[in-house]
């Protein structure tokens, strides 16, 4: 019988355990009087508040933590230490496109004249404001292969709410909304949560045994009443749909629009474009494809580009050129779906997308995606005699695994998704797309050298060993960090969302 | 590409492994008709002092060296330099959303600040972790009481930002279609305040909320009370929208809403030509289950030590799909991230401090602007904004000021005909004496046009 010490432990190549700090929440560090902050002096006579607000002026005062700029400092940089990031390695995310965040994007958009541009200055004052928008506009028509685009909506099912919106202002023109969208089983969650809201019937449609629409099926599926497919292509298992001109044409037979989620471009940006192969509208990502920061779940941006049949339906405003080459903002479109945003959207994103594809170029960005599905196929090789291949169809950007033959051991691809946090990875993303049993989606990106991949894959055969041989290691998994697996359970059935002074209320 | 890190010979290497003859076999899929054979029509690749000079030039083309009085949903604050050391730290700037507890306590615990602070202003028992911004956090609110109350109308005061009126329009558009049921706006009294009498006429049984914005979109702070007492004796709730966050530091709190929406942008985000900004949606505690967006909550681990979590995640569309509270996903994770910056520097004392500067400077500025009974709603408590109604048009006053390097205040006719020649100006802490006595010195010149 084995005991613990004969029992295989991984050897982690990339990380080093180090201290981090500890650190309270800012409030229980706050003490009366301690200050951060001091203002200019007044110019121009004090007032009473009282006075001048009567019964509107406040009479309590906000609990907000009393602190000195250097605990300000250790704070909030004891608590970045404790998140892992692209900085620190490799982010296999699936469908989440977790790229290098190029830090030139961070310092133009910081400029003095675009940082402080006031979106209701005079057009005159706004010509560097719009002409970013409109190089950008014309930038992401020719990536991919559309005629009009907006730039209003503030993420990526924010554009698919506007993509969809779009759809329906289009059969509403002609007579009618049409009543159903459908969606194949394997796609993103935002996309029924989207044509949900915008009123419209989800027909799920389940994919074939490649991962991918079944051309027959759909056939019987799309009648009059369909206003749309919404496809993700490639894939969420990272296949492209090579039938993908069929798809079109079974939906334009019957009136209806195909509607892709962009979310997966970056394995096609360069190589093919959407606009050629049959798409009516899409959205981007500027925060995957693009490379603007996820800063911790957003800021993103999620254009909309579509074709000339839709573009009378576009948010206002739109970025217009007169013919002496000054930019207006036209907001005369009668048959608009309105705004979707106040505003013009998430400006300081376009800098940044912009200045990436300024900075790739055609022949970069072509590399760019040629690096990323060479990537993912590396993966692919390295790892498929250990992880199940549950569809053996050839991988774009992103490759998924199943952890069928991890279960056999009592392990679940959530476990090995912990126990890849000790060997200094992020984990890949766990459990999506739907279609595949315990998925492992991995998505490695262009960003990763080979020495990144190495380890990688190294880490994932490793801990495939642990689970035959000692799959306590990995179900108890992680071992390395601050905190082990949290709880869960009992923060949904007793939310505690903020904090409150001690005997103040709801703490223990 | 200087952001690949692969050389040739590791890709040719790669590819041998992998068992491909070239790069286009990984491609083959792609239908031949369909495969770009041409390189992309955009610019050269560009250098990196050339992406420098590009944006300079931008820049240069934009308004620089010019005093400015607009606010109108975007302000012009400091922002302390802590705020921008911190979020370019890649730990925060290049992390994804925190599912994977255990290595992003970072940005759980600051998210987790954030809503205690959001809280702590507004006088709401919950806030989430932020939504894209203040305008689409209207419709989501307007949804959120829909789903509370099981009725679908809306009433909603003119005095909101007109722009985020029309995101409520678009979302609302189908609804409406089917329902039958229109977004009922509610017009200003003399004072620049909601008609009170008008919104007591409109709620019935079937208004889910009233929609009010507090210090409105002429600056002018209404009546929270007496509009909670009306909306909510027939069962509607209270939706209160905050544009100017600064004002909680010295404006009185909408305790009697039920849901409270914001634009965190004044605490410490750049106005960046209109985004990326901070919208937040705070509401009573029994509202939560149906609150959209993320929220972080704080819970432990097997060993006992405190952590933080995302939490009732099966509201969200990543779980219920089409049966979600919405479709949103992102929240503006690292605006926020700013905004707890900012409030972390301020403080209890600072925020107050702040606050009161602005209500002095807005104070005098509409004093010395408004001389000569240019302002208008005088009476009414205000807080960084003001209208000014001027003889000639707000475009014709508008081009004598920016003469001058002023760009004067917003042309409201636009949005508010009925109020002739007026513009909505706003002064800040940053906004100084000398700019608004210059500028008081020329709105005061009879222009010759006009005088004729």
């Amino acid at each position: 019988m084995a005991t613990e010490t004969e029992k295989f432990v991984g050897t982690t190549r990339k990380v080093t355990a180090h201290l981090t700090q500890n650190e309270g929440l800012s409030f229980e560090k706050s003490a009366p009087g301690k200050k951060a902050y001091r203002l200019a002096a007044l110019d121009v006579p004090a007032v009473d508040p009282k006075s001048l607000l009567g019964g509107a002026a406040r009479e309590d005062a906000a609990e907000l933590p009393e602190l000195s700029e250097i605990e300000i400092i250790r704070h909030f940089t004891r608590l970045s230490t404790w998140n892992y990031a692209i900085d620190l390695g490799m982010y296999p995310l699936g469908s989440c496109t977790m790229k290098y965040n190029p830090r030139v994007n961070e310092f133009v958009s910081r400029l003095e004249g675009i940082a402080e541009a006031h979106p209701y200055q005079p057009e005159e004052l706004s010509q560097g404001s719009l002409g970013i928008i409109r190089l950008l506009q014309k930038c992401l028509l020719e990536i991919t292969g559309m005629e009009a685009i907006t730039l209003q909506p503030a993420a990526g099912a924010h554009g698919e709410f506007t993509g969809i919106l779009l759809a329906r202002a289009y059969h509403t023109a002609k007579g009618n909304p049409r009543r159903n969208v459908i969606i194949p089983d394997s796609a993103h969650g935002t996309n029924p949560a989207t044509a949900a809201i915008c009123g419209y019937e989800v027909v799920n449609f389940k994919s074939n045994e490649r991962g991918g629409i079944d051309v027959e099926a759909l056939a019987q599926a799309v009648n009059e009443d369909t206003a749309a497919l919404m496809l993700t292509n490639p894939s969420t298992i990272g296949v492209f749909e090579n039938e993908i001109h069929r798809i079109a044409d079974i939906l334009h037979a019957k009136g209806a629009l195909l509607y892709m989620d962009g979310a997966n471009m970056n394995a096609l940006c360069g190589k093919t474009r959407p606009g050629d192969f049959g798409v009516d509208v899409m959205h981007l990502n500027l925060h995957k494809t693009f490379s603007t920061p996820h800063g911790g779940g957003g800021p993103g941006s999620g254009p909309v580009a579509c074709k000339g049949i839709l573009e009378p339906f576009l948010p206002v405003p739109v970025v217009e050129e007169a013919s002496d080459g000054q930019l207006h903002l036209n907001y005369e479109r009668p048959q608009s779906v309105g705004r979707v945003r106040a505003f013009y959207g998430n400006f300081g994103m376009f800098v940044r997308a912009l200045a990436y594809i300024l900075a790739n170029g055609p022949d970069g960005l072509r590399q760019t995606t040629e690096d990323a599905v060479l990537n993912a196929n590396y993966i692919r090789k390295k790892l498929e005699d250990v992880y199940e291949l549950p569809y053996s169809t050839p991988s774009m950007h992103e490759v998924v695994f199943s952890d069928r033959r991890q279960t056999r051991n009592g392990v679940k691809t959530g476990d090995i998704a912990k126990r890849l946090i000790d060997y200094g990875f992020h984990p890949y993303t766990v459990s999506f797309p739907l279609i595949v049993h315990g998925a492992l989606m991995i998505e490695p990106t262009e960003s990763e050298s080979r020495e990144e991949l190495d380890l990688f894959i190294d880490a994932m055969r490793q801990i495939a060993r642990e689970v035959e041989e000692n799959p306590q290691i990995v179900l108890d998994a992680p071992h390395s960090t601050r905190v082990s697996r949290l709880d869960e359970t009992t923060a949904a059935r007793r939310p505690v969302l903020r904090w409150k002074k001690q005997g103040a209320g709801n703490r223990q | 590409m200087r952001y690949l890190p692969k050389s040739d010979a590791e890709r040719a290497a790669m590819l041998r492994e992998i068992g491909a003859s070239s790069i286009d076999d990984l491609f083959a899929i792609i239908p031949e008709e369909y495969r770009l054979t041409r390189d992309l029509a955009i610019p050269r690749q560009m250098g990196e002092s050339e992406i420098v000079d590009h944006f300079k030039a931008a820049a240069a083309k934009n308004a620089n060296g010019y005093a400015s009085f607009l606010g109108a949903g975007v302000y012009r604050h400091y922002r302390p330099v802590l705020i921008d050391a911190i979020v370019q730290r890649g730990e925060f700037l290049t992390s994804y959303t925190p599912y994977q507890a255990e290595i992003t306590q970072g940005t759980l615990q600051a998210i987790f600040e954030f809503q205690t602070m959001i809280c702590e202003l507004t006088g709401m028992d919950i806030a989430n972790a932020s939504m894209y911004d203040g305008s689409t956090a209207a419709p989501e609110a307007a949804m959120m009481a829909m789903r509370v109350t099981g009725r679908d109308g809306v009433v909603v005061a003119r005095t909101v930002h007109p722009e985020y009126r029309e995101v409520m329009r678009t979302y609302a558009q189908h609804r409406e279609a089917s329902s039958g049921h229109a977004t009922e706006e509610i017009g200003y009294g003399d004072d620049g305040r909601i008609d009170l009498a008008a919104l007591d006429a409109a709620v019935d049984e079937q208004t889910a909320c009233v929609l009010v914005q507090s210090p409105n979109f002429f600056g002018v702070i209404e009546d929270i009370p007496a509009i909670a007492a009306i909306a909510q004796k027939k069962g509607a709730l209270l939706v209160v929208a905050i544009a100017e966050a600064v004002s909680l530091g010295i404006v009185r709190p909408p305790v009697e809403a039920d849901v409270v929406i914001m634009e965190a942008q004044s605490f410490g985000v750049a106005p960046s030509f209109g985004g990326p900004f901070c919208g937040v949606i705070a509401a009573k505690e029994k509202y939560v289950r149906q609150m959209p967006g993320r929220l972080v909550g704080e819970t432990k681990d097997s060993q006992g030590r405190r952590g933080f979590v995302l939490t009732l995640s099966t509201r969200e569309q990543h779980i219920r799909r089409e049966k979600a509270t919405s479709n949103i996903c992102t929240n503006q994770a690292l605006v926020a991230l700013m905004a707890t910056v900012f409030m972390t520097v301020y403080g209890k004392e600072g925020i107050k401090d702040l606050a009161l500067q602005n209500l002095a400077k807005a104070d005098y500025a509409a004093k010395t602007l408004g001389a000569g009974g240019k302002l208008l709603f005088p009476e009414s408590p205000r807080f960084n904004e003001f209208v000014l109604r001027s003889e000639e048009t707000a475009e014709q006053l508008n081009a004598r000021l920016l003469e001058h390097k002023i760009i004067g205040g917003l042309p409201l006719h636009k949005w508010y005909p009925e109020l002739g020649n007026a513009s909505l100006w706003c002064a800040t802490e940053l906004t100084t004496r000398l700019q608004m006595d210059s500028a008081a010195e020329i709105v005061a010149l009879i222009p010759a046009a006009a005088a004729a």
